[in-house]
């Protein structure tokens, strides 16, 4: 039981986050005269008009389409091919197998900034220019390394005479992989795929650099309407606030995951 | 919430308390204890300590024993203020303590796994007690010093606690225990549960030398019947939240009062089988047995006998059986017989003659008793 | 765990060595190209040597980018673990309230970093922003967008509002670890609050402060997108922290000697440090 005194931290704090987020939302509700008149704790008038204009304009809902194909698409990608490799870790000892391991490390240390113009050059140069994928590969740096982590993490929690048994049942290494392994780490994969998620929905620069039309993000739809038409604060505020809405659903499925994954299993 | 007060006894005990400088040993009484952990929202409690009402006397040396689930680690947890019970009263010299803060009970209480404290050396973690109730340095050097001494511990004073054993870190967690002079009860919840099998014993012998020396109330839960019947005066057996039978484990080898007693006690276990009561005799599966508690008053319920495998015997006249196995044991063996579908396991002699035609046992009358409801009847004179 | 010798292994990791190495090599290898040459257009490259991370290191501009970054990051991780570490001890651990804590705390993590810029850009607004509007009401000359006190403040509270949460998660793990033993037997030696967080809480915490540091410093290290989108890097060029100095070069100017020279001292730097970092708790763990 916690003591009501304990309380007053963490509902201070809480309250601090989400008032930033409160004025984001109570702005996308506002007309923009208002906006510009004044300051107004709640809206004067509630007007719904910024969220039709980004549901029934294309080039804004196909801003979160997009942003959330390749967000999917890495993260995808990633875990997929980090859980063999994770496992490869977690069980074996193979030459360079730690320097490896760290070199992965690096990579997600890397400064996107450093990265941006290279990526550019690069993607155009094999005609993956403004594509899902590009940004979805492009993301790989450094999602990858992170699932590897987390996932070999939770691994080598799972002790290995469950591989053992597994064999001597006859099981061969896919099947046992498949039906036994990943089913025993299910938590662990969660987690790396919220990190994934996470890492790669929130990313801008290299989002930005890599899409100019066909791919665009929101992130990248939010940024021009801000120097393009003026200063439509209501609809960048309408646009701001959707994109809350898939990182809440996510932290919400993994709730249960979260302490656990922050942990990175290697508690 | 029905709390009893002690009034009698804390005048009967009070004027004691004046003469008496610290606390240095408690009798423990439980008032009507029962306990329930909060349920989930629309069902009804379900009472993990479902009645204790128990007297213990200061400076014995007890066991509760019990299998998981039993209630055992929670009367632990009430006996030392980590947990309020929802109905009834714990007293302490008459003194009711059942609100009462951990810190103001003083008690001390060793836990499964090695608690200590990772960061100090094992000189600081035997000070921490002492230091947090702000006892000068001088004095707290010298009792470290001397529970260090009782404890084999003085060679690794200066070592970090961190990287030690198992055993040698149990054995700080019960020295933080020992170092302060005003422990009324020293609680051990299965402590020996990660030591190494041929330690066990070590740590064992010396809970007991250390019990001889101090004399301070010690309670010792565990699942294991070995450790309890070593380690204690008296045990307390507990069974599905009640406690079951108190006694030295002579009493409880001897005359278990229930079943699960019987059961739970002794390698193997007593042996129960069904019976009726016809005109005053015990019949089991239409053979009369001879038992020692007989009695005169109507018996209901589900009515069994109970008779450990020690007194057991083949003889010339008796229950029919078939012989299904024999284990040598090295001193002894162990038969396992059948009637009529009932498995029934006889302690031998290691020379003993098994018979091989028709063989038939008897159960010695004295050590055979009826249990109603699982419960033994108690005996009516004759 | 006893791991098997198996060179075999390497086939498992091979999908991921590709895609990293991708991604990380090509590019590398054209940053390190760069960095050595000299090039006017049309593909046509002079070999340049150190010339250009001469240019760099002596740099005025790099320079003040450089102490500008270190200022920032040292703000914030002086706020953000304190901080961190003090929501995390008062969190409750049971109880249906968990859930709750943990999701609202958990939200501003997963806001695009964009959004992040452009919402406290909004929030400090001097006149319609909820921030701006109340400081300046207060008697407060609050401008973030012409007063570069005002926006190093404001970039740092907003680092501080995005980013403890994941110390106050990281820690809020370590904490639940701790077996309830370890409090038990605290209460039962008489420790203070402050004995109990010292000696226990504190040193079960190291593993994931370590990690929370160190993902912090980098991230803080590398940051772009919020401060950019909120200030721009102004005013004038006050809080133009590395990255966002990097990129204007790069994409900006396409100054691409500079730019990639500039690119490998900014990646060591944060090599380095990882590194450190990665060497101290590895030690640990291997203690």
């Amino acid at each position: 039981m916690i003591r009501t005194r304990q309380w007053i931290v963490p509902t201070l704090y809480i309250a601090f986050l989400m008032l930033p987020i409160y004025g984001l939302i109570s702005m996308s509700f506002k007309t923009t005269n208002e906006i510009l008149g004044g300051f107004s704790f709640f809206p004067n008038e509630f007007t719904l008009a910024n969220y039709e204009k980004i549901f029934t304009d294309p080039t804004w809902y196909n801003g979160y389409i997009n942003s959330l194909i390749y967000v999917v698409m890495n993260t995808v990608i990633s875990v997929s091919v980090a859980l063999p490799a994770a496992y490869a870790f977690s069980r074996y000892r193979f030459l360079g197998d730690k320097h490896l391991f760290f070199w992965l490390l690096t990579n997600r240390m890397a400064p996107p900034a450093v990265f941006a113009l290279p990526f550019f050059q690069l993607y155009s140069a094999i005609g993956l220019f403004d594509t899902h994928i590009a940004v979805a590969l492009a993301h790989c740096l450094f999602n990858i390394p992170l699932a590897v982590w987390i996932l070999e993490g939770f691994m080598s929690g799972v002790p290995k005479e469950l591989d053992e048994t597994a064999y001597l049942d006859g099981y061969s290494f896919w099947r046992f992989f498949i039906r036994i392994f990943i089913p025993t780490i299910a938590a662990g994969i969660g987690v790396a795929a919220f990190f994934c998620f996470m890492y790669s929905w929130v990313e801008l620069l290299l989002a930005k650099t890599l899409t100019s039309v066909a791919a665009k993000p929101i992130a990248a739809t939010m940024t021009r309407t801000a120097s393009t038409s003026g200063y439509e604060l209501g609809l960048l505020a309408a646009a701001g606030s959707l994109t809350i809405i898939p990182g809440a659903f996510v932290i919400y499925f993994v709730r249960n995951y979260i302490a656990k994954g922050f942990a990175l299993g290697r508690v | 919430m029905r709390t009893v007060v002690c009034i009698s006894t804390w005048m009967r005990i009070s004027s004691r308390l004046r003469t008496s400088t610290a606390n240095t040993m408690a009798r423990i009484d439980f008032k009507n204890v029962r306990h329930a952990y909060p349920p989930p929202p629309g069902q009804p409690p379900v009472y993990a300590l479902q009645e204790v009402n128990q007297i213990w006397e200061d400076g014995g040396a007890y066991a509760l024993l019990g299998p998981s689930g039993c209630g055992k680690t929670t009367l632990l947890n009430i006996i030392s203020g980590l947990l309020t019970p929802s109905e009834g009263a714990v007293c302490f010299d008459g003194q009711d303590v059942t609100r009462l803060p951990t810190t103001e009970r003083h008690i001390a209480q060793v836990f499964q796994f090695p608690v200590v404290y990772d960061t100090m050396t094992v000189f600081d973690n035997l000070a921490f007690p002492l230091r947090n109730r702000r006892m000068p340095e001088k004095q707290v050097a010298e009792r470290v010093e001397q529970i260090a001494a009782m404890l084999d511990l003085q060679a690794s004073l200066k070592n970090r606690a961190a990287g030690l054993t198992a055993d040698g870190k149990q054995k700080i967690s019960l020295g933080r225990g020992l170092v302060r002079s005003d422990v009324n009860v020293i609680m051990f919840d299965e402590p020996l549960t990660v030591i190494d099998p041929h330690l066990k014993w070590l740590l064992r012998s010396k809970l007991k030398e250390l019990h001889k020396q101090i004399g301070v109330t010690m309670i010792y839960v565990t699942h294991d019947q070995t450790e309890a019947l070593t380690f204690a005066d008296k045990v307390v057996v507990m069974y599905e939240g009640t406690v079951v039978q108190v006694g030295t484990p002579v009493e409880l080898f001897s005359r278990p009062n229930h079943t699960f007693v019987g059961y739970f006690i002794g390698s193997p276990g007593m042996n129960v089988l069904p019976c009726e009561v016809e005109n005053g005799t015990a019949v089991y599966r239409g053979h009369r047995v001879d038992v020692s508690n007989l009695v005169e008053k109507g018996l209901d319920g589900k009515l069994e006998i109970g008779v450990r495998p020690e007194f057991v015997a083949f003889s010339s006249h008796g229950i029919p059986v078939r012989v299904d196995k024999v284990d040598d044991l090295g001193r002894f063996q162990v038969a396992t017989v059948n009637h009529d579908g009932d498995i029934i396991k006889m302690v031998l002699a290691e020379d003993a003659e098994i018979p091989s035609e028709n063989p038939r046992i008897r159960f010695e009358p004295d050590n055979t008793r009826i249990y109603e409801n699982d419960w033994v009847v108690e005996a009516v004179s004759q | 765990m006893n791991k098997t010798l198996n060179q075999k292994a390497w086939w498992l990791v091979l999908p991921v060595l590709l895609l990293v190495a991708f991604n990380a090599f090509i590019p590398l290898m054209t940053v390190v190209n760069y960095s050595l040459q000299e090039t006017f257009g049309d593909n046509v490259f002079f070999w340049e040597g150190l010339t250009w991370f001469e240019g760099v290191l002596n740099s005025e501009r790099f320079h003040a980018a450089f102490l500008r970054q270190l200022l920032f990051t040292g703000m914030i991780l002086a706020i953000e673990v304190p901080l961190g570490i003090a929501v995390a001890l008062t969190m409750p651990r049971k109880g249906p309230w968990v859930s709750v804590c943990l999701v609202l705390m958990a939200l501003p993590l997963l806001i695009p970093w964009n959004v992040v810029g452009a919402m406290w850009n909004i929030f400090a607004l001097p006149d319609i922003g909820l921030l701006g509007y109340t400081l300046n009401s207060m008697g407060v000359d609050y401008n973030f967008t012409q007063q570069p006190v005002a926006a190093w403040m404001t970039t740092v509270v907003m680092d501080v509002w995005h980013w403890t949460s994941l110390v106050v998660l990281l820690c809020y793990a370590g904490l639940c670890s701790i077996p309830d033993a370890y409090y038990q037997a605290a209460r039962i030696d008489g420790a203070s609050a402050w004995a109990t967080f010292r000696y226990i809480q504190l040193p079960k915490m190291k593993r994931v402060l370590t990690i929370a540091i160190l993902l912090r410093f980098m991230d803080s290290f590398m940051i772009y997108t919020e401060p950019f989108v909120l200030t721009g890097g102004g005013p004038g060029n006050t809080t133009t922290f590395l990255s966002i100095d990097l990129v204007k070069i790069a994409l900006g100017q396409f100054d691409l000697g500079p730019a990639a020279a500039m690119s490998l001292i900014y990646f060591l730097v944060v090599l380095l440090i990882c590194w450190a970092f990665y060497t101290i708790m590895m030690r640990d763990e291997n203690q």
